[in-house]
């Protein structure tokens, strides 16, 4: 992919900060003030000098040629990535014609450049040969699968019998049990290297301290991980995609062997979560051609965003293959063809009522989805007591909107958004109600991210 | 999920509710159904509950509609170009303490944003949509950005503000809680706000009713004045202060006699500032009694004879009989009757003398200070540029700068009274004079951006401010105001000074460094100044459109 000559987008730029505050850093030097020696060649490789609070500038340099996304380097001691050099250089780049003028490589910037070229060629060197030797021994691949089904099978039964004999205590005790139970428990489930059980054990600790109602919600949550112990001892008898399902949600990593999908990707969302050691990066496409809506993930570690970065509204041409299970909503980013850019197109939407059935059926693929990406049209967000909901424009339906929902800062946004008129609204409609991640206003208007 | 479970055929296992109630209580301590005959309980229960969770959660319906909101009014000024927004967006996002630390080079963005408020405010633009939550939440915090953040935040905010009790301060804020007020062919409305209004309302009401009709106000205010409480009646009385005129004078003569003292004095300071009123005639008169022109002396000189006495009389106009600690009564007296009478009294009292020439005159017997002093309160009460300008003198002339009879304070205040061109040359001659370290409240009344030569004084200043050895931070309070109020055009002269000096042997260590940070730091913000002005360019002017 060829980007010489494409201006970037100021937004687009600013997806690439790890966080809020180097967003904002960056936004600072984004101006020609701060910088000096700038230029740019036409492989696509920018540079310059920042000056910082020492006496020598910082030498920064970003390789936007780098068909893995943006590669950056700079002499400041900032841990962050990209620092906000990096990012005061692109936005320059960006937004001022002939800030950073055509020229050739600075002997510093060329070093690096070249490094890091080297490197990835003798990485993909290194990848091919290893991407060859492993079929190399399937025998010992098969005997690997076959230990760590055996571990999970033994760690699904002793899960089997801890949930029977919580029944037969009956769920009252797990009150004062306490979150100890179920932490020794989870641990159990990552010796048996079953990750996804070990995740679903530890958030059943957590129903008890719930709040109201936490008994319903603790036979639920007991009910499906009893049916997914049932469903991977018995995985042999299910058919092929709720086998996938439950390998997946078990814990076992698959891989996005589907077909690629060529076609004009819409970002209908970008959001974060992050824990002490992950950031998870969860970013929801649609493909304006085949109506196919697919999930990306990407992580960073902890204080650094994860790599890919697709701004909200924007669509790209690019090639996804699906990853089996789970419905099928999780896809790999394959060659991308375009860079994104400004669209006028909106994913088409439903009623509130079509959005419920849509989760409805999806649980037929996987019964242990909490919630299925869903776009509302004409739905007008309504509080209702201390709660909210999206309440459909034309008839007397609404989906309330989840408590993570109603917490956070984009409940605000979206009621601003609409103003007491209908709006168009992306997000993620389950069992708990609504989380809207995008809305679009009535009439013409960009996408206005939530989260 | 307040949803409506498919509870029509329930499986053959039981209810939901048994199940709920069969897994609380435990198994173990219950006889089993009699569907989990043959099979381990415990288990045979937990499929029932598998099944029963996935019935709930695919038959889920959505809920009621509750009543939906009534849509916000309807903003009619053009929305904001696309570079703008983003600009506002950033502008908000630079939360105070978020940067944290030294500010280095980098402009504080937060300082811009009454800037950029009172910009797009001006050229009619309206709040896009989404950062309302944003503007409302600086408002809320930032008293001083309120005005100008819920101007243009518009209707839209008011309508999410009723919404949201952390922004209520919003409805508080606006005249009329963002109802519209009563039109002027309103009279009947009109009437019922202000008689069963909250105070608020009331306030608004009565300003914006006072704007438009002067008159209407007063006689509004007078149909009930009898009735309002002391503090209101003060609130009411205060909002005369716009559209003061002759028709006031019978209302504010019968205030006089008011029972509350705070009243009587603001009632009295208005009608002083009607230099036409019976009062300022009273005024003119005691005062005129007081001050006189020596001619025996070699020099003519003015001389005064304070008041022996506060009588019921001056009581009555507004004169405070009691001194503050350590002012003596007689001196206090007099400062009260000069400030309050007619400033045209004083030429025709003091031999026809023009003010400038009135001001150079002695005056006898250490009075000095007092009489200049009142009658600068005079000129700010009066809002006389003649008089504003006699009293503050030549900017170059010595004692402008060092403590004299009139304070930088009273200075600044004399100064708001001349016309803004007159007001930044005279700034400018001071600080070419007497440096920065006095300027600070004067620059804060000259209008913005600086004028060219009030400008290129900030700077050569600053430029000899470095070259002297200091540090820059013992400048910041000008450097902070420069980088607001300096004009965008200077950037390219000051751009030499942001290079780092040589250190010179007298110079504080480091400190050419600071310096020359501070400086990119000014050049910076201007240019950034420069790109929101563009940025904020109306449509029809701006260059072709961004977007595709």
């Amino acid at each position: 992919m060829t980007q010489q000559g494409v201006r970037w987008t100021a937004d687009q730029v600013l997806a690439l900060a790890p966080d809020p505050a180097s967003g904002r850093a960056g936004s600072k030097l984004g101006t020609a003030g701060s910088w000096s020696h700038t230029g740019s060649s036409d492989e696509g490789t920018l540079w310059g000098l920042c000056r910082g609070s020492g006496s020598t500038p910082y030498q920064t340099v970003v390789d936007i040629a780098d068909p893995t996304g943006p590669a950056c380097t700079c002499s400041c001691p900032s841990r962050k990535f990209p620092c906000k050099h990096a990012l005061g250089l692109l936005l320059l780049w960006a937004g001022e014609d002939g800030a950073v003028p055509r020229g050739p490589l600075p002997d510093w910037a060329e070093r690096w450049r070249e490094g890091r070229r080297e490197r990835a060629a003798a990485s993909r060197t290194t990848g091919a040969a290893s991407g060859t030797a492993s079929p190399a021994d399937p025998e010992a691949a098969r005997r690997r699968a076959e230990r760590r089904a055996a571990r999970i099978t033994a760690g699904a039964g002793e899960l089997e019998r801890r949930l029977a004999d919580l029944l037969r205590g009956g769920l009252a005790a797990a009150e004062q049990a306490g979150y100890g139970m179920w932490e020794e428990t989870a641990a159990r489930m990552v010796d048996a290297q079953a990750p996804g059980l070990a995740a679903r054990v530890r958030e059943l600790g957590a129903i008890p301290a719930s709040g109201a109602g936490w008994p319903v919600r603790l036979l639920e949550e007991c009910a499906l991980l009893h049916l997914l112990d049932q469903g991977w001892l018995r995985r042999e008898s299910l058919p092929d995609g709720l086998a996938a399902t439950v390998r997946s949600r078990v814990g076992l990593p698959g891989s996005a062997s589907g077909p690629a999908l060529r076609d004009s990707w819409l970002v209908l969302a970008q959001h974060d979560t992050a824990d002490s050691r992950l950031t998870t990066r969860r970013i929801w496409l649609y493909g304006t051609g085949s109506g196919r809506t697919v999930r990306l993930l990407s992580y960073g570690p902890a204080g650094r965003a994860p790599e890919l970065a697709l701004p909200v509204g924007l669509a790209f041409e690019a090639e996804m293959s699906v990853y089996p299970g789970t419905g099928r909503l999780r896809a790999a980013l394959g060659e991308r063809f375009t860079l994104p850019a400004p669209t006028r197109t909106r994913p088409p939407g439903v009623s509130t009522p079509v959005a419920a059935a849509r989760y409805g059926e999806a649980l037929r693929d996987d019964p242990w989805l909490d919630s299925f990406p869903v776009t509302l049209s004409r739905v007008i967000p309504t509080p209702d007591g201390d709660s909210w909901q999206l309440a459909d424009a034309e008839g007397d339906f609404a989906l309330p909107l989840t408590a993570a929902a109603l917490a956070g800062p984009g409940l605000w946004r979206l009621a601003a958004v609409s103003g007491g008129a209908p709006v168009t609204v992306f997000g993620e409609c389950g069992h708990r109600g609504f989380t809207p991640l995008t809305a679009w206003p009535e009439g013409a208007g960009e996408a206005v991210p939530l989260c | 999920m307040n949803a409506t479970p498919a509870t029509a055929d329930l499986p053959a296992e039981g209810s939901w509710e048994e199940l709920v109630t069969l897994a609380l209580l435990g198994t173990g301590r219950r006889t089993p159904p009699a569907w989990a005959a043959g099979r381990e309980v415990p288990v045979a229960v937990l499929d029932a509950a598998a099944v029963a969770t996935l019935r709930r959660r695919a038959g889920m319906r959505p809920g009621r509609a509750a009543a939906r909101p009534e849509p916000a009014a309807p903003d009619p000024r053009s929305p904001l170009p696309p570079a703008a927004a983003r600009r506002l967006a950033a502008l908000l996002a630079d939360r105070p303490g978020s940067g944290g630390g030294r500010r280095g080079a980098a402009p504080d963005l937060m300082e811009l944003l009454p800037q950029w408020l009172a910009l797009a405010g001006a050229r009619g633009f309206a709040a896009p949509a989404e950062t309302l939550p944003a503007l409302l939440d600086a408002a809320r915090g930032r008293t001083d950005l309120r005005p100008a953040a819920l101007a243009f935040a518009g209707p839209r905010a008011l309508w999410l503000a009723r919404l949201n009790p952390d922004w209520r301060f919003a409805l508080r804020s606006v005249p009329g809680g963002g109802a519209a007020l009563p039109g002027p062919d309103e009279p009947e409305r009109t009437r019922q706000v202000w008689e069963e209004g909250l105070f608020a309302e009331r306030v608004a009401l009565l300003t914006a009713l006072r704007a438009r009709r002067p008159a209407a106000a007063r006689e509004l205010l007078a149909t009930t004045w009898g009735t309002e409480r002391a503090e209101d009646r003060l609130m009411f009385l205060d909002s005369l202060r716009s559209g003061l005129g002759a028709s006031d004078e019978p209302f504010l003569e019968r205030a006089l006699t008011d029972r509350s003292r705070n009243v009587r004095a603001t009632a009295a300071e208005l009608l002083s500032a009607l230099p036409g009123s019976a009062l300022a005639a009273r005024m003119a008169a005691r005062a005129g009694s007081c001050v006189a022109v020596d001619r025996t002396r070699e020099t003519p000189s003015i001389v005064v004879e304070a008041p022996h006495e506060c009588d019921a009389s001056m009581e009555r106009d507004g004169v405070v009989p009691k001194a503050p600690a350590g002012r003596g009564e007689r001196s206090w007296w007099l400062g009260q009757l000069v400030e309050a009478a007619p400033l045209g009294t004083w030429p025709r009292r003091l031999g026809g003398r023009t003010p400038e020439e009135i001001v150079a005159l002695p005056v006898t017997d250490d009075w000095r200070d007092e009489l200049h002093a009142a009658w600068c309160r005079a000129a700010v009460r009066q809002r006389d540029p003649g008089w504003s300008r006699a009293l503050l003198g030549a900017p170059s002339a010595p004692e402008a700068g060092g403590p004299g009879a009139v304070s930088l304070a009273e200075r600044s205040k004399l100064l708001a009274t001349l016309a803004p061109t007159e007001r930044a040359d005279w700034v400018a001659g001071f600080i070419a004079t007497h440096g920065l370290s006095e300027a600070f409240q004067l620059l804060g009344v000259c209008a913005v951006p600086w004028a060219g030569p009030l400008g290129r004084a900030v700077v050569d200043a600053l430029d000899i401010a470095r070259n002297a050895g200091s540090y820059p931070w013992s400048f910041s309070g000008v450097m902070g105001l420069a980088e607001r109020c300096l004009d965008p055009l200077e950037a390219g002269r000051l751009e030499a000074l942001t290079a780092i000096p040589d250190e010179t042997e007298h110079a504080a260590p480091g400190a050419g460094g600071y310096w020359a940070e501070a400086f990119q730091r000014l050049v910076t913000t201007l240019r950034l100044r420069a790109d929101m002005t563009a940025e904020l360019s109306p449509p029809e002017s701006g260059r072709a459109s961004t977007t595709p």
